[in-house]
């Protein structure tokens, strides 16, 4: 009988588990350990409203303190655990302290990809992940007049765009030959590249960062054989899992924490969510998927498995990103050789992107068009057929499109 | 703050106080009043924080965006007074304000 249950990581997939395992009646004891000091917060928010200022720490929060009371688990936090014994069934934390468990859920999400040039560690370059980097950030956006942003990504380019309010010179470099290149396709790359620079941003595309330069503190960088000033640099070149612990007990992990279907590792005992995790994703590839509602969903998977009522996990993926007064919402996963429809025009900054597969709607990208991206999304769920030129109709509804 | 008054379909009533700025559904979620589901977390992504607002301040609440109202389209039990919470922010004017809950957000 399970009746300790332990949650390394206190994110999003911690505050999911909590909720359905109290939901699900399990009534034994249960506790989140987290490094972080402070208890589950949105990620989202910080690259976006709370980095702009229109949205102050308090909001950040999941949930309140009464949730954590109410659901009796106790919360500990700015402390990292250091080892899982999973002979002996315990997790020891950095304070001495160890924790019993029948069963772990392990969420310990994922980290910033460093970037390994000299100068990096110079006053001045940022990452954006945590709290207390927006924390960092934010006050320097404020005292400086130019910003590099190494990396063309969603974060890159939300920062980029809170920066343009704030007046900021912002100059992206990105070593590919176009934005966001690893999450949409070309249409979209093309699209809020033209959007950014007509806000005012200057991009260097195919262009890698060699050095960051300064006396102190940052003053330059180096790219493309030469140095540019800068009095400010964001560097957002992707995120790494977390699945260091998980190793080193022993565990299946490569580039993640490989958990199957009900999101259970290779041990029965020990379960996975989130970033920090590999799985075989809907189509049958393996996948790493960063993303709030990987971390919802195999959370609440996780917990099901937890309680004795395993359901395979296969939800459609979904992401999202706020740049200017565009909203980006995108379903299911993109592959090369998909057949793209467009749906609505890019000037009127308000279209879609269907991918094809086969005939089967496999994914869709929709700015400013939400009737697409949550008709797109069902349709990817049902595995549904659509005729391409009816994809591309807008004058029918989305509502009758199938 | 503001007063709000969240209603669940069943009639259970929960009256609390709501930080200006925040919205109607933060004011919600963060109380832990069940029935605003708010799976996007306020991204506007996924109308599962429909609510029926009192007839009396319709007129307090700035109009609906394009968003909001196409996304509207997907909610149940669609009525004139629908609207999504997270897109509803708290003003010292919506003070007293009521918010009455659908049967299902899905």
């Amino acid at each position: 009988m399970t009746e300790r249950i332990v949650i390394i990581g206190a994110g999003q997939a911690a505050v999911q588990a909590i909720a359905t395992l109290r939901a699900e009646g399990f009534a034994g004891s249960l506790t989140v350990v987290g490094d972080e000091a402070f208890p589950p917060y949105q990620r989202p928010p910080l690259s976006k409203a709370y980095l702009s200022g229109a949205m102050d720490r308090e909001r950040l929060f999941l949930k309140p303190d009464a949730f954590y009371a109410e659901a009796k688990c106790e919360l500990i936090l700015g402390v990292a655990a250091t080892a899982i014994d999973r002979t002996a069934r315990f997790v020891a934390l950095a304070d001495g302290r160890s924790l019993a468990y029948d069963k772990l859920l392990i969420a310990t999400g994922s980290r910033v990809r460093e970037i390994r040039v000299p100068g990096a560690k110079l006053p001045g370059v940022h990452y954006l992940r945590t709290i207390a980097d927006v924390d960092a950030l934010r006050p320097a956006f404020k005292t400086s007049k130019s910003i590099a942003i190494v990396g063309g990504g969603y974060i890159g380019l939300e920062v980029a765009a809170v920066a343009r309010k704030y007046d900021l010179t912002v100059t992206v470099f990105e070593a590919l030959d176009r934005v966001m290149a690893r999450a949409v396709s070309p249409i979209l790359s093309d699209f809020y590249e033209r959007v950014h620079r007509e806000a005012g941003v200057e991009f260097k595309l195919n262009t890698g960062v060699e050095a960051f330069e300064g006396g102190g503190k940052l003053e330059a960088v180096r790219a493309g054989g030469k140095s540019h000033p800068f009095d400010l640099a964001l560097v957002g070149i992707g995120i790494m899992p977390n699945p260091g612990l998980a190793e080193a007990a022993g565990l299946s992990c490569q580039d993640g924490i490989i958990v199957d279907r009900f999101c259970a590792t290779s041990d029965p005992a020990v379960f996975a969510a989130g970033d920090c995790t590999r799985h075989h994703g809907r189509d049958g590839n393996e996948i790493r998927l960063e993303c709030v509602q990987n971390a919802i969903d195999q959370a609440k998977h996780a917990a099901l498995a937890m309680v004795g009522k395993p359901t395979p996990y296969s939800e459609v993926p979904w992401f999202w990103s706020d740049q200017y007064d565009l909203k980006l919402q995108i379903a299911g996963l993109i592959q090369p050789g998909d057949v793209q429809v467009l749906r609505g025009d890019p000037a009127a900054r308000k279209f879609a992107v269907f991918h094809l597969r086969d005939g089967v709607v496999a994914a869709v990208e929709a700015v400013n068009a939400a009737p697409e991206y949550i008709v797109g999304r069902k349709l990817i769920g049902e595995g549904a057929r659509v005729a391409p030129e009816r994809l591309a109709d807008t004058a029918i509804p989305m509502k009758n499109i199938s | 703050m503001s007063k709000i008054k969240y209603v669940e379909h069943s009639g259970k009533e929960h009256e609390v106080d709501v930080p200006d700025g925040w919205s109607v559904m933060e004011g919600a979620v963060k109380n832990l009043i069940p029935g605003i589901d708010a799976d996007c977390g306020g991204a506007c992504a996924c109308a599962t924080c429909h609510v029926y607002v009192d007839a009396a301040f319709e007129d307090k609440i700035p109009a609906k965006s394009d968003m909001e109202e196409t996304m509207l389209d997907f909610a149940q039990d669609l009525q004139p007074n629908s609207r999504l919470s997270c897109q509803i922010k708290v003003t010292p004017e919506l003070n007293g304000l009521t918010v009455r809950m659908p049967k299902s957000q899905h």
